[in-house]
């Protein structure tokens, strides 16, 4: 017991609470669990695999990536994982897997590690990915299939594609729009993880009960689209539950690294999130703004986070 | 009076960890060690100017004798723990890489006591400070401030006493022993200081994890006929760093300390349970502050305890007496797990700010690993200053001064509950050190 060099010498605080980034990821991911398995139910064994694939794609990027730029290797914090689930969820149910793979490439090489791996990606990986699959494949990114087409037996895909309620109000296809339960419970054309609102919410829910995320952009987010989208006079239930806003508020939004850390700045950029996400249904060409939106304002987080920052503690003499 | 309720309900402050209490030592009785053969005291005991020793090699001196002074007004005396000879004068290096002298007696067994000593005769403000500077009293929860400074708030008005009994460290219980060991003494300090400083409330602050502490100085409050009312136990939620000066004082009276200032500009006085009652003893006995109560704990005590002890033994002497180690120690600290120091060697000696040997063994020693910040926003939330650790981290390692004053780097009060939460193990109180450092210099 003389030995010196035997005692571990280390700067103060000497415990911890024994989180780790694996947890919160770990967390994400059972969040997740519930929209997973009923985009299982509704669009069937093509969804899952699109799962898989975004999943097990990004996970082997994050891996060569990181062998790569001679860094640590940190596919055990299973954030890979937590992207891939959620590109998969921005999918349409009967995308190529090819260009799921692609996708993943665009998520975690180009947006997350050449900007430095989790915590340095100024974007949404997912977000980014879907905006960038939609603009090189249009239209394999819109065909939406109707949900349980997967038990229509005999019948081609291609009768049984379907738009999504917002794509149906936006081109006056009239088709008849799904009814609020169906929007509820997801049986509804969209991306394979946004239809089912129930789900969604639980695993909001869950979130906001293990403290990994505030409740505060979902709901500044989700109340924003309702309050703008009835002031232009559309139905606030049905704009909340249609597209992508639920996946987007909960899920996309909250992500630690592109959104404000500070509660001020939460507010700020999540109702700028619901606002433009309105905005663009209703004046642009677009049908859905959620992902165009949460990418602006992932860009604009650092100049949010300046607000409030030069806040210094009182100075000087008695303030009683 | 009798049936009143003495507690008061805490203000509101901000932030806080949930830290593990892990106070195994709780019921266990202080016991005393007997001097040790050698000690080695250091001349740097308290916050402030280091002392010059007064004695030198093979000079013979006696217990409670002076051997350390400085002119400094933050400074406070130091006094020999035992009787003895002065074998060295020796350089101490400190965990921060300072070097100190150091006096070193070897006993002469006998703890001959200095003749002469009496109880000092204070009866106004004045010599109250001087008694508390001559009997070297420094802050004994850990800080140690010298406390004559704190007696002396020059032109502030001074309404409250403020005693920390929060003890908000996992493992510690020197000042919980206190309270249920020495509660006479504890009030016996609080109304002299009350009388002669004119002061008009008194506010004792406990965490609610220590029932038992609560209970009897409330008891004790009660029976007592120098009590007006004007004496509260303001019961805090176990939260930690409710025991930090500007957390304790806003709970205690909603009153927020500016940025570099002390309790007295809030007409605050802030006292240790365990500095009090010392200096009750010392108006008493005139014995300066030789020694010290300790919490022997951690995963590597055999026993964990609370053992009183003279200034200037070693981590391992006290280790020995306590029951000594369970498995090999791989890590030692003086003081709690949050903002306590470790230490390179066991020959290190204790001082009188100390109030904890923490012993780890390798599994709790281990180091985690360090990965990046996700930005999750926990250390944010935990900051009682309401900083953003995380953003100075990054300006400290840019070592960007201007985005370091922007933060407020400087109002860090360095509690470790950021880095504490932290998921990704990032060593922020050690960067924003770094940072607040760079702001000195760049100043
Ligand atoms: S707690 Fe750690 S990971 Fe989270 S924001 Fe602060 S420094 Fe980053
Ligand atoms: S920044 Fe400083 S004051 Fe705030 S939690 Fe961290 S150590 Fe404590």
């Amino acid at each position: 017991m003389n030995n010196k060099e035997l005692l571990l010498v280390s700067p103060s605080p000497h415990i911890s609470s024994g989180a780790a980034t694996s947890g919160i990821m770990l967390d994400v991911i059972i969040a997740l669990l519930p929209a997973a398995a009923a985009a299982g139910l509704i669009f069937g064994y093509q969804a899952l695999i699109l799962m898989l694939v975004c999943v097990g794609s990004c996970v082997v990027f994050e891996f060569i990536s990181r062998i790569v730029m001679k860094r640590k290797q940190t596919i055990g914090d299973l954030s890979a994982v937590v992207t891939g689930l959620l590109l998969a969820f921005n999918l349409p149910a009967t995308l190529n897997p090819v260009y799921a793979v692609i996708g993943s490439a665009v998520a975690i090489i180009v947006v997350k590690q050449m900007f430095g791996g989790i915590g340095h990606n100024f974007a949404n990986p997912a977000i980014t990915a879907r905006v960038v699959l939609m603009l090189s494949f249009p239209v394999a990114m819109t065909t939406w299939v109707k949900p349980f087409f997967y038990q229509v037996s005999g019948s081609s895909i291609d009768a049984q594609t379907t738009a999504t309620p917002l794509g149906i109000i936006k081109e006056g296809t009239g088709e008849a729009l799904p009814s609020l339960w169906d929007m509820f419970i997801g049986t509804r054309g969209g991306s394979l993880g946004e239809t089912c609102a129930a789900a969604l919410l639980l695993g909001g829910l869950y979130l906001v009960i293990r403290r990994v995320i505030s409740p505060i952009i979902p709901l500044c987010f989700i109340g924003t689209v309702a309050l703008f989208s009835w002031i232009f006079g559309q139905e606030p239930i049905f704009s909340v539950l249609s597209g992508g806003v639920l996946l987007g508020a909960i899920f996309m939004a909250t992500d630690y690294t592109t959104s404000p850390i500070t509660r001020q700045g939460k507010v700020i950029f999540a109702i700028l999130c619901g606002l433009i996400t309105v905005l663009i249904r209703t004046f642009a060409a677009l049908p859905e703004g959620v992902s165009f939106s949460i990418l602006f304002m992932n860009i604009l987080v650092p100049l949010i986070e300046r607000i409030g920052r030069g806040k210094k503690q009182k100075k000087g003499e008695k303030k009683a | 009076m009798e049936n009143i309720s003495l507690e008061l309900k805490p203000a509101r402050t901000f932030g806080g960890a949930k830290v593990p209490h892990r106070k195994h030592a709780k019921n266990a009785a202080t016991i005393v060690m007997p001097p040790p053969k050698t000690v080695e005291i250091s001349m740097q005991q308290h916050i402030g100017a280091p002392c010059t020793p007064l004695v030198k090699v093979g000079d013979t001196v006696k217990a409670y004798q002076k051997i350390g002074e400085s002119e400094a007004f933050v400074s406070a005396p130091i006094h020999a723990s035992i009787s003895g000879t002065v074998k060295k004068i020796g350089s101490l290096l400190l965990p921060n890489g300072q070097k100190i002298p150091s006096v070193i007696i070897e006993s002469d067994g006998e703890l001959l006591t200095l003749e002469g000593i009496a109880p000092p005769q204070v009866t106004n403000a004045e010599e109250l400070a001087a008694a508390a500077r001559a009997s070297g009293l420094v802050g004994l929860g850990g800080a140690g401030f010298p406390a004559h400074v704190k007696l002396i708030p020059g032109d502030k008005k001074i309404d409250t006493l403020v005693i920390n009994g929060a003890e908000c460290e996992p493992y510690i219980t020197a000042d919980y022993r206190e309270m249920i060991e020495h509660t006479d003494d504890i009030l016996n300090g609080i109304f002299k200081i009350k009388d002669i400083l004119k002061i008009s409330c008194v506010k004792i602050c406990i965490e609610d994890n220590k029932p038992e502490a609560i209970n009897i100085l409330e008891q004790r409050i009660k029976s007592d006929s120098r009590s007006k009312g004007d004496v509260f136990i303001v019961k805090l939620k176990s939260r930690y760093p409710q025991g930090a000066e500007k957390v304790l004082v806003q709970a205690a009276t909603g009153r927020l300390i500016p940025a570099g200032g002390l309790p007295a500009h809030v007409g605050c006085i802030l006292m240790n349970v365990t500095s009090v009652a010392f200096l009750a003893r010392y108006l008493r006995s005139g014995l300066p502050l030789v020694s010290k109560r300790l919490t022997f704990a951690g995963s590597a005590a055999a026993n964990p305890c609370n053992v009183e002890v003279r200034v200037g033994t070693s981590i391992k002497d006290i280790a020995e007496f306590c029951g000594g180690f369970k498995g090999e120690p791989k890590k030692i600290l003086l003081g709690g797990p949050m903002m306590g120091t470790a230490i390179y060697d066991v020959n290190y000696p204790i001082t009188k700010k100390d109030n904890a040997i923490l012993v780890f063994n390798k599994r709790d020693a281990k180091a985690r690993p360090i990965t990046s910040c996700i930005r999750c926003g926990r250390c944010l939330k935990v900051c009682p200053m309401k900083l953003r650790p995380c953003q100075i981290e990054q300006a400290a390692e840019l070592q960007n001064a201007e985005a370091l004053d922007m933060l407020d780097a400087a109002a860090c009060m360095e509690c470790g509950s950021c880095a504490y939460v932290c998921p990704a193990g990032r060593k922020l109180v050690q960067s924003i050190k770094l940072g607040k450092q760079i702001l000195r210099e760049g100043k």
